[in-house]
């Protein structure tokens, strides 16, 4: 009863946002989209997906003919989940509209981290056909491997909307690599996703997420994390590959004593390609810390970078860098850091670069006989490099790989 | 048989629409290392830059001849794989590209791991391997930084911009040590096939390193060549001033 009723106010806040614009970014015409309930044939064996689907999600980092090195998998097609497996002990994977039917409690973590009125895309979700991911990984259980999930956009002009709900008990430490991308290489379409992060004491979640959409797709990813005392979040986010219009300003939310969260993201936008991405984390709880770092590369296409640091707790500690490079005349990046304070005894500092590449390093390469080029690619790749803290090797030389794979479609 | 290796003639740059050298001759010969002193502001660096090929040096008269091939309209990469190498006074800071990629690409495929640790180990840089390129480097790491990546390009003719700038005595006779062994100073004269274009404002280096011949410039001109040691000599005893009153002196209608 009291699930039903929780759900009921879900909906009716919903549907007091259906016509509620995002604050940031272009407005997506909803009605330009249609909506899918269409189920999909369950495939308990994933690498007999087929070879085009499964080559589309190798390149966002989903391995499905030999998921040795992953701890779990799970598959969404448009809204049907199409797979889901684990294979270590202490860890859940399954579809969100799964988990529901099996947890009761699994309602007081709904819309938790995000707000459902948020704007009319979080509305949406909540009001159409959805589904998502839930994992979990339960107290003290620490995976070495990490968990794959790819939301998959096969419909043409299909809004996709997606609900996920992560969860890391007391003390447990779990690793994500997600991976979106569409069938097809021209066709439009829409991506709706919430994602609800619960980090509880002591725990860590590492989530790399790899985006590789198309030219004619507008992504609206909508993020919450909510971290306890001696957590921490760490997030990578990839885009290289051109999508139409994303916008995304995930927040985290220090609410326990020393929760730690890092965010970087590496942003290419080719011509055509309008992003607005920032990272934004609330330290409401003494002695939290963050820090922030995302690298822009435009090569025609215009990026705002966003990043906002709040410190409301006594002695909390935070960082925010923000450097962005214009490859071509065409490109527009447009930095904004901000940081509010509101106690004495906190310290936030920012740091943000725009420009193109500095002759004089160019030059400097090509005295040690490097060609323009080869110089030019050299210094490409540097600026790319984030050496990330906390991240496991495997999963670093990933993500390393993903990035190296765009600098080909850069030079 | 002329061995001449480096030719210089009548040589004249402008940067940004002004002229700095003026008509400046210099020949070299295969093995030999020469010095060029001369006060800040006289074109020193401008003549290294020059034979260097960057652009915003720009030849406006005469021409450079490297290896009997007139090199004066080659681009700088070019002429760095022709085997010209430079170690610059301050070289930037390449965000995110580690030493060890400097390394390698000097290396140009010739060297592997191994041979970077080797060279790390010789330039006393082993931990600076996987640091950004020059980011934090003080004036000895700068320096050293600099000579081990000449040390894996080998280039055939060295020109270094004031090695003792910003470095302490210890690091000095290190800096010593690895520019004799770039200019093959522990080879038999005649064996010796690598050149060095020194830059010094002190003459520090000159303990350490022996040069055949030095010149002083002055405002864009080389106002004399000579004995470097005895250059020196008279640069201490007297300052700069002499040199540009003697050179005044010599110069038509002066």
């Amino acid at each position: 009863m009291v699930k039903t009723a929780s759900s009921e106010k879900h909906k009716g806040k919903a549907k007091a946002a259906t016509a509620k614009p995002a604050a940031y970014g272009e407005d997506i015409d909803l009605g330009a989209y249609v909506s899918s309930s269409e189920e999909q044939p369950y495939q308990a064996d994933p690498s007999k997906l087929p070879a085009r689907a499964k080559k589309r999600m190798l390149e966002a980092g989903i391995i499905l003919d030999d998921p040795g090195q992953r701890a779990g998998t799970f598959i969404q097609m448009d809204n049907a989940p199409v797979h889901s497996s684990v294979r270590q002990e202490g860890v859940e994977v399954m579809a969100v509209s799964q988990a529901l039917e099996k947890y009761d409690w699994l309602s007081d973590y709904w819309w938790q981290a995000v707000a459902v009125d948020t704007d009319k895309y979080t509305a949406n979700i909540e009001l159409n056909k959805h589904n998502g991911y839930f994992i979990r990984a339960l107290p003290g259980y620490k995976t070495i491997y990490p968990v794959q999930t790819c939301l998959y956009l096969a419909k043409a002009r299909l809004a996709q909307n997606v609900h996920n709900i992560i969860i890391a008990e007391e003390n447990s430490e779990l690793h994500i690599i997600t991976g979106c991308t569409t069938a097809s290489n021209e066709e439009a379409g829409l991506h709706l996703g919430v994602s609800e992060f619960y980090i509880k004491k002591g725990a860590k979640i590492t989530f790399t997420m790899i985006h590789s959409w198309n030219p004619e797709v507008a992504v609206r990813p909508r993020t919450g994390v909510i971290i306890e005392e001696d957590g921490l979040f760490l997030s990578n986010y990839v885009l290289t590959k051109p999508v139409r219009s994303l916008q995304m300003y995930p927040t985290a939310k220090c609410v326990g004593k020393n929760a730690i969260v890092r965010f970087n993201s590496i942003l290419v936008a080719a011509q055509g390609s309008s992003l607005d991405v920032g990272s934004r984390t609330i330290l409401d709880a003494e002695g939290a810390k963050t820090e922030i770092i995302s690298r822009a590369i435009t090569t025609g296409g215009s990026i705002v970078a966003r990043g906002y640091i709040e410190g409301n707790a006594p002695d909390v500690k935070g960082h925010l860098e923000c450097r962005g490079l214009i490859l071509t005349g065409e490109g527009t990046i447009h930095a904004i850091p901000e940081l509010k304070g509101t106690l004495a005894g906190i310290d936030l500092s920012h740091e943000a670069a725009v420009g193109k590449i500095a002759e004089e390093e160019v030059e400097y390469l090509m005295a040690r006989g490097l060609t323009r080029n080869e110089a030019t690619a050299t210094i490409v790749r540097g600026f790319l490099r984030v050496d990330i803290e906390g991240l496991p090797p495997l999963l670093s030389a990933e993500l390393q790989r993903a990035i190296e794979a765009s600098e080909e479609d850069l030079m | 048989m002329d061995d001449v290796a480096l030719s210089i003639e009548q040589l004249t740059v402008e940067v940004e629409g002004r002229e700095i050298l003026h008509n400046v001759n210099l020949k070299m010969s295969f093995g030999e290392t020469h010095v060029l002193f001369g006060p800040n502001g006289s074109g020193k660096t401008t003549l290294l830059m020059a034979i260097m090929g960057f652009p915003k040096y720009r030849v406006t008269k005469g021409k450079i001849i490297f290896k009997g091939q007139d090199i004066t309209k080659l681009p700088l990469d070019e002429r760095a794989r022709l085997g010209i190498g430079m170690s610059f006074q301050r070289p930037p800071v390449v965000r995110g590209v580690k030493t060890r990629d400097m390394v390698a690409a000097c290396l140009k495929g010739q060297g592997d791991e191994d041979s970077i640790s080797q060279l790390a180990e010789k330039t006393n840089l082993a931990d600076f391997l996987d640091r950004e390129i020059n980011y934090g480097f003080s004036g000895g790491e700068l320096k050293r930084s600099e000579l081990m990546q000449l040390l894996a390009q080998k280039p055939a003719l060295t020109l270094i911009d004031e090695p003792e700038s910003g470095v302490d005595l210890v690091n000095i006779a290190l800096i010593g040590e690895l520019i004799n062994s770039l200019l093959e100073k522990d080879c038999p004269i005649l064996e010796r096939k690598c050149m060095g274009l020194i830059i010094t404002h002190t003459g520090h280096i000159l303990d350490y390193v022996n040069a055949r011949t030095g010149y002083v410039m002055c405002d864009g001109v080389i106002g004399c060549e000579g004995d470097p040691h005895e250059i020196l000599a008279t640069i201490r005893e007297k300052g700069y001033e002499e040199c540009i009153k003697c050179f005044m002196r010599r110069a038509p209608g002066g």
